[in-house]
């Protein structure tokens, strides 16, 4: 029973995290990648750079996925909106210097004629800037909450989740007066006082970026190798078990999530100034979704992987979509079924020795049996 | 009163194509544990299938608006959806049914195939399906209630399909073997019923039913690839409320998930009404967390 046995260690590898030396793992190589991030400016041009700065902030939100998902086993399909959600406490906080003063372009031709009483505050840094976190981590945790508390896990989580994407999407296309609809907010040019478009400001966000993920690594990494963070483990692999220990999954899991999304509202933070431009395209369904391959391609339950996976297929994306759109179509279709399909571990998965095992497309006896259960009436002995 | 009575057609016309949608879903997560997300994609595929046999008809008879060309289209609709249904059941989902969440990402995979592949053939403007002439008219009822053809077809057409759906389920063998596998999956097995079949089966029906409910959309306005995106969250939002893999559960939350959004909308617009529907469902499950209707378990 070869097929039956090969299948059987697909299941496993998904189910137990690549694991890579521990040494390795846990300094060697977050170090080496840090180091490349720090000396890149000196080697890429400033476009490169602007680019790689953006996919930072990806990665960030990536890693911020990895945590619920790849270790407590939550798929969130929403997570775009968290990262929008920090995007757009950033952009209102800029806009509003941009404006100096008066009432933000889009408002003025929607019609308003005063500030709305929600926008005031965020013309203060050192109110906007916590709200970045705070205000996806409030909806999170509120909604955790609400949905762990009736025991709602797996699919169900990830279709609620991406329910939340499409209703927080229409919601802000919706609101023009107050959101700026579908184009988002953009035409902001300065922060504090400097403009935003320097070459030298590009750098300077640029570092900011490596210094968020670098810090966003490290609590991570602390969380994961804290008791929390083997409780999450146990959480996913048997969540009964934790409970009838003495344990609340539903606070744990509230609390992880909620972190979660902080993360992902910071990392929208970064790309809001460094892109120019934040809108409900980033929140909906598709971009959200686009999260979870990021983090598969990766290696799902290695901290690294999602910083990596984020990386390399934005990476390739800047590379086809902008020559060939429709290819760069077909080629996500074809990543999100091979990644799950062929290299359930991903990028990591690599450096782990029982990987190395034959993929089934290469065993004739499985493409046989795929080929006999195409034909209707051909009979096939598995379940 | 009357506009009451219309708001209640309308509902009852969304929930119709709202149940035809998620009873595939709702089937397939019952029998497989498995949550498809290209099942907005069988939609476009049998809306699309309307389209082009349109055109076909328009090139060889020069008449769009023949209601034969429409007839035809609802079961070849069925057959083509079903036949991709099992498709992307035998190549992708069978590999996968111990990982749920694995299903979603992969079959988000087919979206973006079928999605792009629909896009290069139809190009990715919207295009119209003309109606058959003789669905044009409207039934009226009084001066401010008039109920167009086209929805009362589209809500007789979703009664035939249950009816279909619950002959097929109640009445003939091989729905016994389905009713079987998902009652109990090991006992039916060992008693020589092949899981595989009923499995590849059902998932095909599901997605032969999705392409009805594309064929029946075609009328009600004009389609294009995303069609389906616009459909299936609503139809994911039926089959949590509805309880996963209740048929009478997912009936009823169709009913409930389709009032509430036409009378919301009509209320207030048709983003708060969306957002209510989503906070109300939120609620509900801190209730009855499995949903309407729960499997029973033992």
């Amino acid at each position: 029973m070869t097929t039956r046995s090969s299948i059987m260690d697909a299941v496993r590898t998904v189910s137990a995290p690549a694991r890579i030396h521990p040494a390795i793992g846990a300094w060697l190589a977050p170090a080496i990648m840090l180091a490349v991030l720090l000396l890149a400016p000196s080697v890429l041009s400033d476009f490169r750079i602007a680019l790689l700065g953006k996919f930072l902030t990806f990665a960030m939100l990536a890693l911020s996925l990895n945590l619920i998902w790849g270790y407590a086993g939550m798929l969130s399909l929403g997570h775009g909106v968290f990262f929008g959600l920090g995007g757009y406490a950033m952009a209102m906080y800029l806009k509003l210097e941009s404006a100096g003063g008066k009432l933000p372009d889009f408002m003025f031709w929607s019609g308003l004629t005063e500030l709305p009483i929600f926008w005031a505050p965020f013309k203060y840094a050192w109110f906007a800037f916590p709200m970045t976190f705070i205000v996806p981590a409030v909806l999170a945790g509120a909604l955790g909450y609400l949905v762990f508390r009736s025991r709602i896990t797996g699919v169900y989580f990830a279709l609620i989740t991406q329910a939340l994407a499409l209703i927080v999407s229409i919601l802000f296309i919706g609101q023009q007066a107050y959101t700026g609809g579908t184009n988002g907010i953009t035409n902001y040019t300065t922060i504090f006082g400097h403009s935003l478009n320097a070459p030298s400001m590009q750098i300077t966000l640029y570092y900011v970026s490596v210094a968020a993920l670098a810090v966003a690594y490290l609590l991570c990494w602390w969380l994961i190798s804290s008791r929390l963070g083997r409780l999450l483990v146990a959480m996913r692999d048997d969540e009964n078990r934790v409970r009838f220990s003495g344990y609340d999954p539903a606070v744990l899991k509230t609390i992880v999530f909620s972190l979660s999304a902080g993360i992902a509202g910071v990392a929208g933070a970064l790309f809001t100034p460094q892109v120019g431009i934040i809108s409900p395209s980033m929140m909906g369904i598709v971009p959200s979704i686009e999260i979870a391959i990021w983090v598969a391609v990766g290696g799902r339950g290695v901290l690294l992987g999602a910083i990596l996976g984020a990386i390399v297929v934005n990476g390739a994306k800047s590379g086809l979509s902008e020559s060939f759109p429709a290819v760069w179509q077909y080629f996500l279709g074809l990543l999100f079924i091979g990644a799950v399909l062929l290299f359930p571990a991903g990028i990591m998965g690599l450096f782990k020795r029982e990987n190395w095992q034959r993929p089934w497309w290469l065993s004739t006896s499985q493409v046989r049996s795929t080929i006999r259960g195409l034909i209707p009436g051909g009979r096939n002995d598995r379940q | 009163m009357e506009v009451w009575a219309l708001q209640l057609f309308n509902g009852l016309s969304l929930s119709s194509i709202l149940l035809l949608i998620a009873l595939g879903l709702s089937l397939s997560f019952g029998l497989m544990n498995v949550i498809n997300l290209a099942h907005g994609e069988f939609i476009m595929i049998g809306a699309y299938t309307t389209y082009a046999l349109q055109q076909a008809a328009l090139r060889f008879t020069g008449d769009a608006q023949s209601g034969i060309t429409f007839l035809i289209a609802i079961p070849v609709s069925f057959v083509i959806a079903g036949a991709a249904g099992y498709l992307v059941e035998n190549a992708l989902i069978r590999f996968l049914y111990r990982r749920p969440l694995d299903t979603l990402l992969a079959t988000w995979g087919v979206v973006l195939f079928l999605q792009q592949w629909a896009r290069s053939i139809f190009g990715a403007p919207n295009v119209q399906v003309v109606a058959p002439s003789w669905l044009g008219g409207a039934v009226t009822l009084s001066s401010d209630l008039v109920l167009p053809l086209k929805r009362i077809f589209i809500l007789a057409l979703v009664t035939a399909c249950i009816g279909g759906l619950y002959w097929y389920m109640y009445r003939s063998s091989e729905g016994r073997r389905m009713r079987g596998v998902m009652q109990n999956r090991e006992m039916a097995s060992s008693l020589g019923v092949s899981t595989r079949r009923v499995d590849s089966f059902t998932f095909a029906l599901g997605s032969g039913l999705a392409g009805i409910a594309g064929c029946a959309l075609t009328l009600i306005g004009p389609i294009g690839p995303s069609l389906g995106t616009f459909y299936i969250v609503d139809s994911f939002i039926v089959v949590i409320l509805g309880g996963l893999g209740q048929v009478p559960g997912t009936i009823l939350a169709a009913l409930i998930i389709g009032m509430l959004n036409t009378l919301f909308e009509f209320g207030t617009t048709a983003v708060v009404g969306k957002v209510l529907v989503f906070a109300i469902v939120i609620l509900f499950l801190q209730w009855r967390p499995a949903g309407l209707m729960r499997a029973k378990g033992r």
